[in-house]
This record gives structure tokens, C-alpha cells and sequence, in this order.
């Protein structure tokens, strides 16, 4: 069973969101995500600025297996992007919930996150699969 | 019903992840394919390859038989010892296998063929052997081994007897020698160097665990194929198969045309496509992000092609892929990935040799 921080919300989609305060929220892949994934290679994030919408394409997740797409759990405006993955993709896989986070999004609606999967929640889904 | 070879609980023990490869449950890779994959090209790794079929050739006829099977020419081996690269094909030209052919004298030949195809090979090698004074028979009561990169040989070096170590000792890449319970080969699927060592099934998880305790890594399914395909080394099922001719294959150089009175399966259909022209496997080169996969569709010029392997290049740190395209191609060509365009590089299909780019 891989590891699923109660104080995270998550998408169904294997996304994690962390509150940073002030409507700012971390948005990462899940340890479960990188498990399935397998060694990672490249990230492509999306660009500080852009406008993202819950549930869009937002960035892809290329590991030694396969290109995967990471959805925005949230709408919002990107402010911040991991440039370490740009060198140390495999902070995704050493860290998930920590140096191998993707981006900060300043929600629209901070409600949205409310909307998003508990620990438990995702845990349900993942065994589902 | 799921296969295992006699190292399967070491892979366990291990922490490996498996998977099912062809009925086998294999490791995957035992934390992170790409740590395994330098561990073989900085230092030394193995891979348990035990799935593989031994089945060896004996007979008055040996040497006639194997000539009319194979579309490289056993009576090129003169050392004892000396292996060979081949195609075993069919009729229309296409590849049912490939497979290394180990030359002990002209009544005696051991053959090493690929798990997934093991029954087909099996039947083939029985079919093909009528009328032939020949005796097949599979050897599995041997485990297999590969230990593989700049440090292996020294690494196994000292498990070995001292005889086993005479025997080894001077032996060029491509040769395999009997040492007391053991059958040591300098073969491999990496581009490293290293042995390719078969077992008694009994003494496997020591060896193994030896191996283990001199620092040798141990390496799943997902570094070999990293690691085979920067060595621009094919693998059945994916680059070519049954409907694939050895010349789209880039497999050209183990077909013996000489000498032209040898009779071989496959032979008058090969000629033909010679004549004709044939589409050809070559290697592309792509340095900015992303991961070039198989069935990829590729546009060259004057036709069209599909990626057979792809994969990120832990050594080079960008993607590399074997592509079949026409024979019209030039230095570029183009693939389509994620619904756009990509230009890349064309290259020999060979991309990493003992630890270095060779692009």
C-alpha cells in the first residue's frame, strides 16, 4: 500500500494538492502515480502565468514506460513551477509529496478543493482500479 | 499457469517488482531500471535469463541440418566454441526466431532461443529435422545468467575455479566454453562486456547470491531493453517476427550468400527481396524532450515507416528508437508524437558501445 498523506486532497487522476495559505495550493503526482509510472524522464510543466481549468491537460509526465498526462485539479493561475525537474525528474519518484511537486496554483475558487477526494477517498479509488 | 525460474525467489527477496513476460513472472526492475542500467554500463549487473531455451544439436548430420535451418553459415566455425548470430526463418523469408549457435565440432552445437517463442521454435526445430540424422534435445536443467558491464568479467572472475578461470582466460567476445559445471560465454545483450553463464538449476541462487555479494547489481527486464536498444540490438516480437525479412531487420549481415549451392529456408525469397529492395531498419536520434515509442508513425523521405522499439537513453540522456522506413530515407525524418511533428536524426542503429556514444 503506497504512502497517501491524510492532510492532502487528491483527484481521481492521481494529482495531490497542498494548501500553502492565501489560495495558493502545491500540485504534485501521487506515490502511487510515479509506482505505476516507473523511473522518471522528463517533466513538462506548464508556464508560470498560465490559466489552468479542474480537470484540463496541463502537463505531461514521461517516464521510461510511457507519456503520461497530468490533469489541473483546480482552476487557477499557475505562479510557481519545479525547475529542479528539469534536471532531477526523479525527484518525482524519490519525494512525490515533497522536492518532486509540479506546480502552485493561485485557486479561482477555493471551494473547488473542497470538491477533491480525502486521503480515504483516494484510497478507495485506487484500489477500485 | 505461470512459469518460474529457479531464481524467482531471489527476485522476491530482492524487492523486485514482476511482471508476466510471455507466461514468465519476471522482474521488472528491483527499485529503478535506470540505476540498473548504469550499474551495467559503469560497474556490473545480471540479469536472470533463465527463461531462455538451451537446446542442443547432436548428430552425424548436425552441421547439414543447421546449414539448411539457419540463414547464417555454421560451416564458417572452425574454433570450438565460437558462436554465431542468426536468423532461423521461414519459407516466405520471415524471421521465426533469432538465436546464437554455439559451434563444438561438426556433430555438436549448442543453440540458445528466446522464452517467448519457445514451443513455436521447439516444433520448428523438429520439423525442419526431417530427414536430418539429428538428435534435439532441451536442456533445462540449467539456469542462465548474465553478468554484464566494464567490471563483470573481473566480478565473476572470482567465483570461478581455477580452471574455470583458464578456460576463460584469453577467450575473445563471441565464444563459450564448458569449465566443470559450468558453460561460460562472452556473449551478451547489453554492449558491455561481460559472460553469459549457464548453471546446474541446483547451484543457481548461490551463484546468484555470490554474484549479489560482490557488488554485482541485479537488473530486470526493464534495463535490458535500455540496454539492448543502445546497443542497437534487436529483440524478437518488436523490431522483427515472423513477417519481418532479416533485411528490413538490419539483420543483412547474418544471411551467408556464399557459398550459392548452400541451400538454406528462407533462401530463394531473400534473393528476390534483395533484387526488389526492401524497406530497412535504421536508428533515430532525438535530443530535445520527450520519449519516442514504439508504433510511432515516421515520414522520410520518399515514404513512410513506424518506430518497432523506442526509449529514453539513461546513457545519453535523450530518446533513441529503432525504426523500419523506406529505403529512400535520408539523414531526418520526422515523427508524429503527441498528435505533432517531430524532426529527428537518422543514424546507424546502433547508438552505445562499452559505455560510450557512438553517435
Amino acid at each position: 500500500m503506497s504512502n497517501i498523506p491524510a492532510e492532502l486532497r487528491y483527484a481521481a487522476s492521481h494529482e495531490w494538492v497542498r494548501p500553502e495559505g492565501n489560495g495558493i495550493y502545491t500540485v504534485g503526482i501521487t506515490e502511487h502515480a510515479q509506482e505505476l509510472l516507473g523511473d522518471m524522464v522528463f517533466l513538462d510543466l506548464p508556464d508560470e502565468g498560465d490559466q489552468i481549468a479542474m480537470g484540463d491537460d496541463v502537463a505531461v509526465a514521461e517516464s521510461v514506460k510511457a507519456a503520461s498526462d497530468v490533469y489541473a485539479p483546480i482552476t487557477g493561475e499557475v505562479i510557481e513551477v519545479n525547475e529542479d525537474l528539469e534536471d532531477s525528474p526523479e525527484l518525482v519518484n524519490s519525494d512525490p509529496y515533497g522536492d518532486g511537486w509540479l506546480f502552485k496554483v493561485k485557486a479561482d475558487d477555493i471551494s473547488e478543493v473542497e470538491s477533491l477526494l480525502d486521503a480515504d477517498g483516494y484510497a478507495e479509488s485506487i484500489e477500485d482500479e | 499457469m505461470t512459469n518460474k525460474t529457479v531464481l524467482h525467489a531471489k527476485h522476491l527477496e530482492a524487492g523486485a517488482k514482476m511482471v508476466d513476460f510471455f507466461g514468465w513472472d519476471m522482474p521488472i526492475n528491483y527499485g529503478s531500471q535506470i540505476e540498473e542500467h548504469h550499474a551495467v554500463r559503469r560497474d556490473a549487473g545480471m540479469f536472470d535469463v533463465s527463461h531462455m531455451t538451451i537446446v542442443d544439436v547432436k548428430g552425424p548430420q548436425a552441421q547439414a541440418y543447421l546449414r539448411y535451418l539457419l540463414a547464417n553459415d555454421v560451416a564458417k566455425l572452425q574454433d570450438k566454441g565460437k558462436a554465431l548470430y542468426s536468423g532461423m526463418l521461414n519459407e516466405a523469408g520471415g524471421v521465426v526466431d533469432d538465436l546464437i549457435v554455439y559451434f563444438f565440432d561438426d556433430t555438436n552445437y549448442r543453440l540458445v532461443v528466446n522464452s517467448a517463442t519457445k514451443q513455436k521454435d521447439l516444433d520448428w526445430l523438429a520439423a525442419k529435422a526431417e530427414g536430418f540424422t539429428v538428435t534435439i534435445t532441451e536442456r533445462d536443467e540449467f539456469a542462465m545468467i548474465a553478468v554484464q558491464g566494464p567490471n563483470a568479467k573481473a566480478k565473476a572472475g572470482q567465483l570461478f575455479s581455477a580452471a574455470q578461470n583458464e578456460a576463460v582466460a584469453g577467450m575473445k567476445p563471441f565464444y563459450g566454453v564448458q569449465a566443470e559445471d559450468l558453460f561460460i560465454a562472452t556473449t551478451g545483450y547489453t554492449g558491455e562486456a561481460g559472460y553469459e553463464i549457464m548453471v546446474p538449476n541446483d547451484q543457481a541462487a548461490d551463484f546468484w547470491q555470490a554474484l549479489l555479494d560482490l557488488g554485482v547489481a541485479p537488473c530486470g527486464l526493464g534495463a535490458r531493453d535500455t540496454l539492448r536498444l543502445e546497443a542497437g540490438m534487436n529483440l524478437y516480437g518488436q523490431d522483427m517476427d515472423e513477417t519481418i525479412s532479416p533485411l528490413e531487420a538490419n539483420m543483412g549481415w547474418t544471411i551467408s550468400w556464399e557459398p550459392q549451392d548452400r541451400n538454406f529456408v528462407g533462401r530463394d525469397v531473400l534473393t528476390a527481396q534483395k533484387t526488389a529492395g526492401t524497406d530497412k531498419l535504421v536508428g533515430l536520434v532525438m535530443r530535445e524532450k520527450g520519449v519516442l515509442r514504439a508504433g510511432q508513425k515516421v515520414t522520410v523521405e520518399g515514404g513512410e515507416g513506424i518506430i518497432t522499439s523506442g526509449t529514453f537513453s539513461p546513457t545519453l540522456g535523450h530518446s533513441v528508437a529503432l525504426a523500419r522506413v523506406a529505403s529512400s530515407v535520408t539523414d531526418h525524418a520526422e515523427v508524429e508524437m503527441r498528435k505533432k511533428w517531430v524532426t529527428v536524426d537518422v543514424v546507424k542503429p546502433s547508438f552505445v558501445r562499452n559505455g560510450k556514444s557512438v553517435l
